[in-house]
């Protein structure tokens, strides 16, 4: 009896083993979770705007490319992703909005106010409604949503320079073509 | 060509990791003394073209040549030289060979310092070093080979990410990585004596300085990274319970439970096979943190270069490792002769709660770092473990285990008088009676959780100042014959108390900088104020400012105390020329009872800034709790019995062999 105590740390390690080698599974990349909305246009939504800024609405996304960008001022990693956001601000042809995710606009404000405001339109999601409806796993999460209001790229992890370059710029200049 | 002669270095250090993995291992089975003796030129063979190749790494940087490619990735013409030098291991590839260098290095010292051990003990030890050393060496040149051409070489490198150009994260990740790979070295010694079946109080008495000196660095590589945190994120923070901070705490957590457990085997000769346990475990997390900080299976703010391929082979390696080992355990584990016994009340009871209490510890922070990782796999959906988890898991096992450091030292061994400790005591109770008291007066008694955090830091501190007190006979006997015993208590004494006493300072200045910071954000013009705690901010002026390869706006703020002028900040935010993320520098002024920080943000461009203001409570006590704690380590590991009096092993010389 005793000895089997003996064997617990081997068997929690093979579970854990287990765990990682499940994790490592490149299908499974916690960055990119496919989302069954890509291909199909986005939902309804009509949120209102935030600190007197213009709102987020479906029927505003027709005939533009946006960058949708969820983010919230309790996240870290939204600070961290932040300045590739705003230099999105430099690439033609698109528009980015942004919707607050659960966030007290006060927040929201001292949050932008901090770090500069690269949005057109920002959202107010304080329910958390319109993240329901796009599937949101957390935030941040970006979207790329064409001329006719289709979602074209979810990313559900911080933008990263290396994505930013290899994924999202590339899509964006196809898009505006 | 220094770079190939680097390259070349590489593959033979792995080719004398092989002989120094198998030859004394069979040498020591069979008893042939030419073999184990092997074990000794092969190690500091080892050692030596490992920092040969990590030279040659470096020289590339210094002189970036842009034709290696992880030079090229990571360094720029422009950056001061001190950043070139550091970039040397401010990437993946690079921080893998200081990895093996260091890994390598451990091996060296014991094999040019052990004479003292029994030659079987060392030759299985380094030879289990070296199988480390194999499996890191390969990883190195098959996954992440530091010293790949790029062909044509570009003319100009892409840059040091400028969060890493700084001083303080120059000497973070060496300083971790001492403390990381030097538990392989309780390690190799844990499965050296599982093969041979045998501990006893010599072998604790080897051990404990290898994990001291791995204790030491890993407690001033966190506290070094939680203060670059602290001033270059230019958050105010400086934990986050991020995976990369966890993988880095679950070590410490675990070398500090196996400190203790080893004090029991030296003196007590009982909880053998737990510590045997611990040190396994001790580098276990180890070679988790350093897979999950690799392998990209979870997301963070500061993991660097994953790729799930060189996730697969850690995770290889990890299963290898601790896979041997833990069967090995389960193996030969159960047959070591159990030792001294002693009461539930004891010395050796208070040393094994307090690894009780740091193993769950640690595995609330394992569970919090993987549950977003079960849970996704389970179908779950994706989840962030934050602070809250935290605070409601670690605190509470952390809280009992701080009360109890107090008590332990003042138990006896083998039976304790807990009534007569406690009554010793009594000065404490009192002192932190009263903290407690003037935290909630202070705070209103808003936060009690914060408050009792202060009450158990000052039970801590002046309980281990009276057990010194005890020790010396203070005010017992005459201030001379007081003074004697002060100079002769030994220094593992002393390291001890400093520890235990800077503990309890880092514990007031983390609960205080937890629970009363306080945040100012607003939007001013020059000769604007802001006013956070007793002090008032007045915005000089913002200018512009010039560094060797960046350009920053500098903001000048007068700072008045009561209305009268207290000091000067500068904080600035950088924009480096390569890469296009600015970054913020935080100007910090501290004093005793807490830091004054300012930040400066965007310019709206019309003349006006956003500005971030903090009152950081108590921060500069974590530094200094760190820096003590740190230092009673070294304190420690001076104590002269590691030094003289080889310790020699019981009579019985025949190794109880395990049937």
């Amino acid at each position: 009896m005793r000895r089997l105590l003996f064997v617990v740390p081997a068997l929690i390690l093979a579970a854990l083993i287990a765990l990682f080698w499940r994790g490592l599974d490149p299908q499974r990349n916690p960055a990119a979770i496919p989302s069954a909305l890509i291909g199909k246009k986005m939902a309804e939504i009509d949120l209102p705007g935030l600190g007197g800024r213009p709102g987020v609405k479906t029927s505003d996304f027709t005939g533009q490319i946006t960058v949708l960008n969820f983010f919230a001022s309790w996240c870290a990693p939204c600070r961290a992703e932040h300045p590739l956001i705003k230099s999105l601000r430099d690439v033609p042809g698109i528009r980015v909005v942004g919707i607050t995710f659960k966030d007290a606009p006060a927040d929201s404000l001292k949050y932008l106010a901090e770090l500069g405001d690269p949005y057109q339109a920002i959202g107010t999601d304080n329910e958390g409604r319109a993240g329901i409806e796009f599937g949101l796993s957390g935030v941040p999460e970006t979207y790329v949503i064409d001329k006719d209001g289709i979602i074209r790229y979810r990313l559900a992890q911080p933008l990263d320079p290396g994505r930013l370059e290899k994924e999202l710029k590339p899509l964006l200049a196809d898009l505006t073509k | 060509m220094i770079t190939e002669i680097g390259h070349y270095a590489l593959v033979l250090a792995l080719v004398l990791a092989v002989a120094q993995a198998t030859l004394p291992l069979i040498g020591a089975q069979l008893g042939v003394r030419a073999w184990m003796a092997l074990a000794k030129p092969a190690a500091v063979g080892q050692f030596v073209f490992l920092l040969l190749s990590f030279a040659a790494l470096v020289h590339a940087f210094v002189v970036s040549d842009f034709s290696v490619a992880v030079v090229y990735q990571h360094s720029h013409s422009q950056t001061p030289l001190i950043y070139k030098i550091s970039a040397a291991w401010g990437q993946h590839e690079g921080s893998l060979l200081l990895w093996v260098v260091i890994l390598a290095f451990f091996g060296a010292l014991v094999a040019l310092f052990g004479d003292n051990l029994p030659p079987r003990l060392k030759a299985r030890a380094l030879a289990v070093q070296a199988m480390i050393g194999i499996c890191f060496i390969l990883f190195t040149l098959l996954t992440s080979n530091p010293f790949a051409r790029l062909f044509p070489a570009p003319i100009e490198g892409q840059e040091l990410n400028p969060l890493l150009q700084d001083p303080g994260l120059a000497f973070h990740p060496p300083m971790l990585y001492v403390g990381y790979v030097g538990f392989s070295m309780a390690f190799s010694f844990a499965v050296a004596a599982l093969i041979e079946g045998k501990v006893d109080a010599a072998w604790a008495r080897w051990v404990r300085p290898w994990t001291l000196l791995s204790w030491i660095c890993l407690t001033a590589g966190i506290a070094l990274g939680a203060r670059w945190a602290y001033y270059e994120l230019g958050w105010g923070g400086w934990w986050f319970w991020d995976p990369v901070e966890n993988a880095s705490f679950m070590p410490w957590l675990m070398g500090t439970a196996l400190l203790h457990s080893a004090i029991v085997v030296e003196k007590r000769d009982a909880l053998k096979a737990w510590t045997l346990l611990l040190a396994i475990l001790t580098f276990g997390f180890s070679l988790l943190g350093t897979f999950l900080v690799r392998s990209g299976v979870i997301t963070s703010v500061h993991a660097f270069a994953q790729d799930p391929a060189r996730g697969l082979f850690i995770l290889g390696i990890l299963a290898l490792a601790l896979g041997g080992s833990l069967t090995l355990f389960a193996w030969r584990a159960p047959t070591l002769k159990a030792g001294g016994l002693f009461a539930p009340v004891s010395r050796e009871g208070a040393l094994m709660l307090n690894n009780l209490l740091l193993a769950t510890a640690t595995a609330t922070v394992l569970l919090g770092t993987l549950y977003p990782l079960i849970l996704d796999i389970l179908g779950g959906g994706s989840v962030s473990v934050g602070t809250p988890y935290y605070t409601a898991t670690f605190i509470p096992i952390v809280m009992p285990l701080i009360a109890l450091t107090a008590l332990g030292p003042l138990l006896g061994w083998k039976r304790g008088d807990l009534k007569g400790a406690l009554q010793r005591l009594w000065a404490a109770g009192l002192i932190a009676v009263a903290a407690l008291g003037v935290a909630l007066w202070v705070d209103f008694g808003k936060q009690t959780l914060a408050a009792a955090g202060i009450g158990i830091g000052a039970w801590l501190f002046t309980a281990t100042f009276i057990e010194w007190a005890e020790r010396v006979k203070l005010f017992r006997i005459g201030p001379i014959d007081s003074l004697r015993r002060a100079v002769h208590l030994p220094r593992a004494a002393y390291g001890m108390s400093l520890a235990h006493a800077g503990l309890a300072i880092a514990i007031i200045g983390v609960t205080a900088a937890s629970a009363w910071k306080a945040e100012e954000v607003r939007q001013l013009k020059p000769s604007d104020s802001i006013t956070v705690g007793s002090f008032t901010y007045v915005l000089e002026s913002v200018g512009p400012e010039r560094g060797q390869n960046y350009i920053a706006e500098r903001a000048h703020f007068r700072v008045l105390k009561d209305g009268q002028p207290y000091t000067d900040l500068y904080p600035e935010r950088r924009q480096y020329m390569v890469q296009p993320m600015p970054t913020t520098e935080a100007a910090i002024q501290s004093h005793i009872f807490g830091d004054l920080y300012a930040v400066i943000g965007e310019g709206d461009g019309k003349g006006s800034w956003t500005v971030r203001i903090y009152e950081e409570p108590l921060v500069p006590w974590i530094w200094t709790g760190a820096a003590l704690m740190a230092l009673g380590g070294i304190v420690s590991l001076s104590d002269r019995r590691y030094r003289v009096g080889a310790p020699s092993r019981a009579t019985a010389a025949q190794p109880a062999v395990a049937e």
